[in-house]
């Protein structure tokens, strides 16, 4: 049995005297898709920022065995790359621009190299490599956050709500190509609201609720569950 | 006397050559102010320190700048160390000594060896650039870099203390006395009616060439990139890997380096105190201030308007001229104040 590429145990955060996750365990195999799932206010996001270092937080995290660094820089160093909610793009500044500093830490050949694979998947950016970031579509800005963070080749991909605010159709798009990184052998800890269609491409779920983990197992299993449809995916839809 | 077409040829030069050097400090401000969150006072000791400096080695003497430069690498050092308190790693201390104990070493024995030679000036001015330019990186070790996360007013507040400090320090290092430099070209030429000095023409040109390098360095290198990166968005350059601290002590590098070959193009024109880069760095805050702090074309633009109603308000009323060179600033920042307004009702 390979060991796991993400461990974490015991994660707490507290914001001020205001604790928000109490005690969150999870792990992740290398190459796999882990979705964490919940309503708004959960503690999803506060989740990644913790493992991304954005925020402080108490307990371990284990990467590929070994304590994770303690910057955000070093941790991306080592392989973790976080696309935040909110893309966090340099917007003033060109796609082409977006796309190379998210190479910061390669050497210029794989630079070049990266961004040629990366234009091939996406066509869109490559059109649109002069344009301005903050000139760009809701869908276009997040395949450019995708991007710009895969420029770091990272084996840990944190994707937060990658489809909030798009429309059904772009959805569709961004999760084709979150599935279809995989192939490529990054591990992705995906948090969706969209729970569906997440435990659709995930391999392992984990419910998340007021800052603890309730279920957690196979994705198609929890997909399945009559009474987790009910109370978290909507039992009609 | 009244304004004829040779003096006003005449003022428009002069506003011209101390417009040049007031683009060059408004642009460091804003380069360091939109990297750093810091409103960079101190930055008119490093001009004070640069004109000194540049002074004390046309007379054939040593300046005190590399001996201040050695004492901040000691302070950087131990500040180094009392972070590493926990985990010292032997290569990081390495590289660390290197950095703030061997390079102020090495400037400052180059300097002892250099100074009595009577070498061109030429030399001398890249000398001085070479002493000061490395004070911003250990500046923003020691007071700085400690407070990367502060808001802009502790970081504002922190800059007057470094102002301050380094004032004081001025004092002890070159003395109440005033001095000048000598030009790096005796020679002028004639323009029709103007007489234009060999040292007026170097400042137009060394301001053009810094601002081309700048651009360049913001243009093309992933360095300058992220250093733009850092202002547009600061969790985004965080999240691509790019370190607080290396876009931090990048940008008060360049603006020490700015700060120093502007004390170098000012030395020879006018005299120096320690106490007179802060008026000189006040003009390129004006500017800097007029270019919303965050704007370099507008910043370069408006010193040069700035240096143009200096000198000719050095004619009409000269008591006056530094009332009217600062009232400059209260109309824009209304406007600026109304247009944030209005922003947020949007």
């Amino acid at each position: 049995m390979s060991r796991n590429l993400l461990e974490l145990t015991d994660i707490h955060v507290s914001y001020g005297h205001a604790e928000v996750l109490h005690g969150i365990s999870l792990a992740m195999r290398p190459g796999s898709i882990v979705t964490v799932i919940g309503a708004n206010g959960a503690g999803k996001t506060t989740l990644l920022n913790a493992v991304m270092g954005v925020i402080p937080s108490t307990g371990a995290i284990l990467y590929d065995g070994v304590p994770v660094p303690r910057s955000v820089e070093a941790r991306v160093a080592a392989g973790l790359c976080l696309v935040p909610e909110k893309r966090e793009l340099f917007s003033s500044m060109t796609v082409e621009d977006n796309i190379e500093l998210g190479g910061f830490l390669r050497s210029a050949s794989e630079r070049g190299e990266t961004r040629e694979e990366l234009y091939a998947r996406f066509p869109r950016l490559a059109e649109r490599r002069k344009q301005l970031a903050g000139t760009l579509s809701g869908g276009e800005r997040q395949m450019l956050a995708l991007a710009r963070a895969l420029m770091s080749r990272p084996r840990l991909l944190l994707l937060d709500e990658p489809s909030l605010g798009l429309a059904p159709r772009i959805v569709a798009d961004i999760l084709n190509i979150v599935s279809e990184l995989r192939k490529t052998g990054v591990a992705i800890l995906l948090v969706e609201q969209n729970a569906r269609a997440a435990l659709e491409i995930a391999d392992e779920g984990y419910l998340v609720e007021l800052g603890e983990v309730r279920r957690s197992g196979p994705a198609a299993e929890l997909a399945v569950d009559p009474a987790l449809m009910e109370s978290y995916l909507g039992a009609h839809s | 006397m009244h304004l004829d077409a040779t003096i006003a040829t005449f003022l428009i030069q002069d506003g011209l050559t101390n417009g040049a050097v007031y683009a060059l400090l408004g642009l460091a401000i804003v380069l360091v102010f939109s990297v750093t969150r810091v409103i960079f006072i101190p930055q008119g000791e490093f001009v004070a320190y640069g004109a000194l400096t540049l002074a004390t080695l046309d007379a054939g003497n040593v300046p005190g700048t590399p001996k201040l430069l050695l004492c901040f690498g000691v302070a950087a050092f131990l500040l180094d160390l009392w972070s590493w308190r926990r985990d010292l790693k032997v290569d990081a201390l390495a590289r660390n000594f290197a950095l703030n104990l061997g390079l102020p070493l090495l400037i400052y024995g180059a300097v002892l060896y250099l100074a009595p030679l009577q070498l061109p000036s030429v030399i001398r001015a890249l000398m001085t650039v070479l002493i000061i330019a490395p004070m911003g990186l250990y500046v923003y070790r020691i007071a700085y870099r400690p407070l990367a996360d502060a808001s802009v007013l502790v970081l504002l507040i922190t800059s007057v203390g470094v102002h301050l400090a380094m004032l004081g320090l001025g004092l002890i290092f070159f003395g109440p006395e005033g001095l000048r430099a000598t030009p790096l070209h005796d020679g002028s030429f004639t323009m029709g009616p103007l007489l234009v000095t060999a040292q007026s023409v170097l400042i137009y040109l060394t301001t053009i060439l810094i601002m081309v390098a700048l651009y360049f360095f913001f243009e093309k290198t992933l360095l300058g990139k992220a250093l733009r990166a850092t202002a547009v968005n600061r969790l985004g350059a965080r999240l691509v890997g790019v370190r607080t601290q290396l876009t931090g002590v990048t940008a008060f590098v360049l603006a020490a380096t700015i700060a120093a070959v502007s004390g170098v193009l000012m030395g020879p024109i006018t005299t120096i105190y320690y106490d007179t880069g802060f008026l000189i760095g006040l003009k390129g805050f004006v500017a800097a201030i007029l270019g919303g702090m965050g704007s370099f074309p507008v910043t370069a633009i408006a010193a040069i308007g700035v240096g143009m109603v200096e000198s000719f308000a050095s004619f009409f009323a000269s008591n006056y001229k530094e009332i009217i060179v600062f009232g400059l600033i209260v109309p824009v920042l209304i406007w600026l104040s109304i247009d944030a307004v209005h922003h947020e009702e949007e």
